[in-house]
């Protein structure tokens, strides 16, 4: 990553390449100052940086060139729309399209004339107006995008239609309001096949499709979605179940995770989720540093056959091409309260992924617990139950002192029903005191039959962590003091009273991937 | 005669209603803080807050931080001034570090222009950092410290305005 702070924006995949903008600080390490950096890849892994693509130079940008979207048109065009914020500080939406369609890096961009294309309707604040949306067709012939917005403390998200993308109409009525959620930030709606493992282009609608409607919360910066039906008919999208409304039920991930924004990759057929992972040390560090946030690996998106009730975020398959040696550790028998070390070459840089069988007997023994467990509100890994919390220990030093474990914590409710947990415990990730240490995670539905299974990409200070074939997913930042390079172990562990556990595990050491300046000698 | 002094009291009311209602949105945010005195006496003490809205209140409070980080540079370098214990120079060169790069030069500005354009997530992560570089640099003098007064100060100006940012969100 260049120096600076970044938080992505606007990917597409075209002319061969996938394209991945971002909010950039090209003078400081924290937020502000935002102009859009740009870059490219032929496999999601390897990235070339290009010179940035947009600046604030406009009185309807001057105070920051945010957060933006691509249609990619079907005679070729490609729109970008994107959220400026103006010389009196009013959040307007702009319309920009490369200089040149025939250079596949789109270098050069230009800003439409008649900036801006949007500006913020009655009744809407002109501070709680941004974050476009991929466009997608209506059966009426005309485009629609949605923007995020709020109404006092309502969630909303406005949608317009419009044919050549200059001129707008605002739609009556909301794609959907959830109270009590705050500012709708990034929303993004796209539909899921029901039945096929592709992704589908952002104007698929039909039977066999559900869509899912995902909204960043402003208010405690994590993303959620639901998956509902998207009306042809009424133009609403309605969620399959309200007590999972967007805002107040599901997250894409259960860690730091925000700003995320899925694109259809029409190249192989996916639909991509890409997010941002902040920083969780503190901005004296990041100065020091000299850079700050990440993106998350970017992740294939499915629907989930099985629960009908979840999407499945899953690594992209291209990031098995940094796999290096691997390491098989099969049926290990790992008793109540007790640590096996895993001998691995590199457990800064690793691919992991692991099935974890509870013991049956003890599995017939449980007994109702009258209180409800939460990772959150749980003592993390330390807190002992008779079926968990069992997992891996990340980015350990040898004695212990520091460590990130993930795992596994299996308890019957007070409904007589056995819930299984998955969390990341931060609380003694770092010897550090000026970063954070949280212990989060979700519930994760486990189907009959299914072993507990988890895979984890761990790169020095972020652990990326997907359950059930990525049923529930976990980032977390760790900044380890001791925990580092060479001296970074990695182990497998069961912390609870009475069950044993076997584990299969397989880790791959991972090689780096490159992001250096693009140059023109270059072969593309 | 009698009518202008009619007018005259008329007016007079006006006046009062109105700083009545500006004033009542300072007790009101400040309410919503952890340091109600605090936040009450730093708002009032600057004019802008008698016409301000809520963004405008926690711009002040950010002014505020920024006045009071200045405040405390000014005092390290005084004390290093002073010739102290080699310990104690360390660390106030640390807080200079963090009160000069981190406070001043990333989180405040950071903080304004969250606050200005209407993205105030931004404008709470800067004012959150502020408080903890200042708690930071306390904690390393490890209870020597020669500055409690002025960490104290920006941290607990830090944490009100924190508070008034999240009323934004």
């Amino acid at each position: 990553m260049s120096n600076g702070f970044l938080l992505f924006v606007g990917p597409m995949f075209y002319g061969g390449w996938y394209h991945f903008f971002y909010q950039y600080n090209p003078d400081a390490a924290v937020w502000g100052n935002i102009v859009w950096g740009h870059a490219v890849s032929k496999d999601l892994i390897e990235w070339l940086h290009l010179p940035l693509a947009m600046v604030a130079d406009q009185w309807y940008d001057t105070n920051g060139v945010w957060t933006g979207s691509a249609t990619l048109l079907s005679d070729g065009q490609v729109i970008m729309l994107y959220t400026g914020a103006t010389n009196e500080s009013v959040q307007v939406q702009n319309l920009a399209y490369p200089a040149d369609l025939s250079d596949p890096l789109l270098v050069d961009w230009v800003k439409y004339p008649g900036n801006p294309v949007l500006v913020p309707p009655p009744g809407i604040d002109d501070r709680d107006f941004r974050d476009p949306t991929t466009a997608w067709y209506w059966p009426d012939g005309k485009w629609r995008i949605a923007i995020g917005s709020k109404v006092n403390k309502t969630g909303i998200s406005l949608v317009y239609n419009t044919e050549d993308f200059k001129k707008y109409e605002l739609i009556e009525g909301v794609l959907h309001a959830v109270p009590g959620t705050g500012m709708w930030e990034c929303v993004d709606l796209y539909p899921v096949s029901l039945k096929e493992d592709n992704g589908l282009d952002t104007s698929f609608n039909g039977p066999g499709v559900k869509h899912v409607l995902k909204a960043s919360l402003d208010d405690d910066k994590n993303d959620y979605y639901a998956i509902g039906t998207y009306s042809l008919e009424s133009g609403n999208w309605t969620p399959d179940n309200s007590n999972l409304d967007v805002g107040i039920g599901l997250r894409y991930d259960y860690g730091k995770f925000y700003a995320s924004k899925t694109f259809y990759d029409q190249n192989k057929q996916r639909r991509i989720l890409w997010g941002w992972i902040g920083e969780t040390d503190g901005e004296s560090a990041d100065i020091k540093k000299g850079w700050a946030s990440v993106q998350s690996i970017p992740r294939t998106v499915v629907f989930d056959k099985k629960t009908g009730t979840n999407i499945l975020q899953w690594p992209v398959a291209e990031i098995k091409s940094l796999r290096k040696s691997s390491k098989k550790f099969d049926k290990l028998e790992v008793g109540p309260g007790s640590v096996v070390t895993l001998e691995v070459e590199k457990a800064t840089q690793m691919d992991i992924t692991a099935e974890f069988e509870i013991d049956k007997e003890a599995l017939k023994r449980i007994g109702e617990s009258d209180v409800e467990y939460s990772c959150g509100t749980s003592g993390g890994s330390a807190q002992r139950g008779e079926l968990g919390p069992f997992g891996l220990l990340l980015l350990a030093d040898e004695g212990r002192c520091e460590q990130t474990p993930v795992y596994f914590y299996v308890a019957k409710g007070t409904d007589g029903q056995l819930k299984t947990f998955f969390c990341t415990d931060e609380s003694r990730s770092s010897l550090a005191n000026d970063v954070d240490k949280r212990i989060f995670g979700s519930t994760v539905p486990v189907i009959k039959g299914e072993k507990l299974s988890m895979r984890i990409l761990v790169d020095h200070s972020i652990i990326e962590s997907f359950a059930q074939g990525g049923r529930t997913c976990i980032t977390s930042r760790v900044y380890p003091t001791k925990a580092i390079y060479g001296a970074a172990q990695l182990y497998v562990f069961n912390n609870a009273t009475s069950a044993s556990i076997t584990a299969s595990i397989q880790t791959w050491a991972m090689k780096s991937a490159y992001i250096r300046p693009y140059s023109s000698h270059q072969e593309s | 005669m009698r009518s202008s002094v009619f007018l005259l009291c008329v007016v007079g009311l006006s006046l009062t209603q109105i700083q009545f209602s500006s004033a009542d949105l300072v007790k009101q945010t400040c309410r919503q803080t952890p340091n109600y005195d605090l936040c009450v006496q730093t708002l009032r003490s600057d004019p802008r807050s008698s016409h301000a809205d809520v963004a405008g209140l926690a711009m002040v409070m950010v002014d505020m931080i920024k006045a009071k980080s200045i405040a405390t540079l000014h005092r390290i370098s005084e004390l290093l001034g002073t010739a102290p214990h080699p310990k104690t120079k360390a660390t106030l060169r640390r807080c200079a570090e963090l009160y000069d790069n981190a406070v001043l030069k990333a989180d405040i500005p950071s903080a304004m222009e969250a606050l200005k354009t209407g993205n105030p997530k931004f404008a709470e992560q800067g004012a959150n950092d502020a408080a903890n570089e200042a708690d930071s640099c306390e904690r390393a003098f490890s209870g020597a410290s020669p500055i409690t007064s002025f960490n104290r100060s920006v941290s607990d100006l830090s944490r009100v305005a924190s508070a008034i940012i999240r009323l934004l969100l």
